[in-house]
């Protein structure tokens, strides 16, 4: 089945809340998905820093001494906060591309999550509220959030099969259903140039997005073309630095609802996620049609 | 009146109490308080209960429902009403995807739209739409009635047998084997025998355009292939 929520803040009063709002949001979709969670925060930009977002397997040993070779290797000053098996490396905002290099080629235990200007990904196998609480999501701040909790169909229950992912700069991408002719995409999106960390059918859809956004494309018209390509069921939720998207198949049998108001746009899977947040009683409360692309700036 | 509070009580406590009702029941006033979109919220009642959920729910709210009148006041979430038997069920928001799908009996109204798959396999139910419908609904209808105030969307009554559609807006298309029909005198009563029932008023029958099954596809001709 798996769960998808999603918040998009309009009113910046609200920013000190995403984390909890969303914590909450995320509880309620346990059941649509227990074998995994994940969520992209949008939170506060550092002026002149990007953020590249790691995960390890063993972080007592990989995340010790983990700055001052990169340091040294980009040529300039990084920091690290670690939280549970995830650290949060800031790097000077033209040193993420080195940055991944030297942790590639230098420290191959590390997963890379994400990277951008102001997206944090945190993702792991287990029961969606306890890896919500080991990585604090209810104290994080920020514009907007997507979480997942994932219900394995399409490969197997890893830390890197867990949505969200993300295969461009502040863009993520959470997916439920499945996709059909992933293989296919994948091996054209691999011959131009497109690199794939999983064998995940979602990691093929993000990877199509960011594709075409590297084409010119913005998130909205990205998604549309995606309608011609993208073989199967899904509702998907994405984010980028500054948006909020949501499509669903022309069948639309995965489910969705959202809600707007004043302050903020809601996704959920289900209506018992939104149940929660300020003012959804006044709010305007509606299904997303099929084939139909949503998207929201600031 | 007994008033059951979904933020104290467990659902389960809930469908348990609904089912212990009899037909001769004194406790026909039943309110349900915050039910905040939980599923399966007055599923399988089977006793004359008047029963007032206050708040949107879930999935398959009032499914399989024999018998009992229950308003939900707010939006409902997929599979309102599903298999419901005989009885009354309102939403008056919007209902989700396959709302009084396999329904056998009694009447579903709806305030607000309702999404794809309304009335899928539909056995003998009528379903009242005071919004607008979404794609494939009336899929595979077989008996009953669907009333639609609004539009239809895509393949509206694809493989249809002998369920009846009205519907007084547009439809975006039908499916196969799904045909406008004449609306003649007996259509016209029935639609405002089922308006009556809704307690659904400002419409009148002869607004609406009949749709139905233009039966080609009961028997397999293999000249037909192309139309399945």
């Amino acid at each position: 089945m798996c769960g998808i929520v999603g918040l998009f803040i309009k009113d910046a009063s609200l920013e000190p809340k995403l984390g909890q709002l969303t914590s909450t949001m995320l509880a309620t979709m346990c059941e649509r998905g227990p074998d995994s969670a994940g969520f992209a925060v949008y939170g506060p930009a550092t002026k002149g820093r990007a953020k590249i977002t790691l995960q390890s397997p063993d972080p007592d040993r990989d995340f010790a001494g983990l700055t001052a070779p990169i340091s040294k290797a980009i040529g300039a000053e990084v920091s690290l906060e670690r939280k549970s098996t995830h650290g949060v490396l800031s790097v000077p905002a033209g040193k993420v591309d080195a940055a991944r290099e030297a942790l590639r080629t230098g420290h191959p235990h590390l997963r890379i999550m994400s990277s951008g200007d102001v997206i944090e990904i945190f993702k792991e196998v287990g029961y969606p509220t306890q890896v919500a609480s080991r990585f604090d999501l209810s104290k994080m701040q920020g514009s907007h959030a997507i979480g997942h909790t994932r219900m394995a169909t399409e490969s197997a229950v890893t830390t890197m099969g867990a949505h969200p992912f993300s295969t461009g700069p502040d863009q993520c991408l959470v997916h439920n259903g499945s996709l059909s002719n992933h293989h296919n995409l994948r091996r054209d999106l691999i011959h131009d140039g497109m690199s794939f960390e999983t064998e995940n059918d979602t990691e093929v859809a993000a990877a199509y997005i960011s594709w075409r956004m590297k084409q010119g494309l913005n998130l909205g018209e990205a998604l549309q073309k995606s309608l011609e390509d993208l073989d199967g069921f899904f509702t998907f939720v994405v984010g980028t630095k500054n948006g909020f998207g949501v499509l669903r198949d022309p069948i639309a049998c995965k489910p969705a609802v959202m809600a707007e108001t004043n302050q903020y746009v809601a996704f959920g899977s289900e209506y018992r996620a939104l149940a929660g947040l300020p003012g959804i009683d006044a709010a305007r409360v509606w299904e997303p049609e099929p084939a139909t692309v949503y998207f929201w700036e600031r | 009146m007994p008033t059951v509070d979904l933020a104290t009580t467990s659902l389960r406590e809930l469908n348990e109490l609904l089912h212990k009702q009899g037909a001769g029941t004194n406790e026909t006033q039943w309110e349900i308080l915050n039910p905040k979109g939980r599923h399966a919220v007055a599923v399988g009642v089977d006793a004359p209960l008047n029963i007032d959920i206050k708040g949107p729910v879930g999935y398959y709210v009032a499914g399989m429902n024999k018998h009992a009148n229950i308003v939900v006041h707010g939006s409902a979430g997929p599979g309102a009403a599903e298999n419901m038997m005989s009885g009354k069920v309102v939403v008056k928001g919007d209902v989700s995807q396959y709302a009084g799908a396999t329904g056998r009996g009694g009447l579903l109204v709806v305030e607000g739209n309702a999404s794809s798959r309304c009335g899928i396999s539909m056995k003998g139910i009528d379903i009242v739409v005071k919004g607008n419908i979404g794609h494939m609904s009336a899929f595979m209808a077989q008996t009953g009635n669907l009333v639609v105030f609004g539009d239809a969307g895509d393949a509206l009554g694809d493989s249809i047998y002998e369920a009846r559609l009205f519907v007084r807006g547009s439809v975006k298309s039908l499916g196969a084997d799904c045909v406008e029909k004449e609306m003649r005198d007996e259509h016209l009563d029935l639609v405002d025998n089922i308006l009556q029932r809704s307690g659904l008023n400002g419409v009148k029958p002869k607004d609406f355009r009949r749709y139905g099954s233009s039966r080609k596809l009961y028997n397999f001709n293999i000249d037909n292939a192309d139309a399945y």
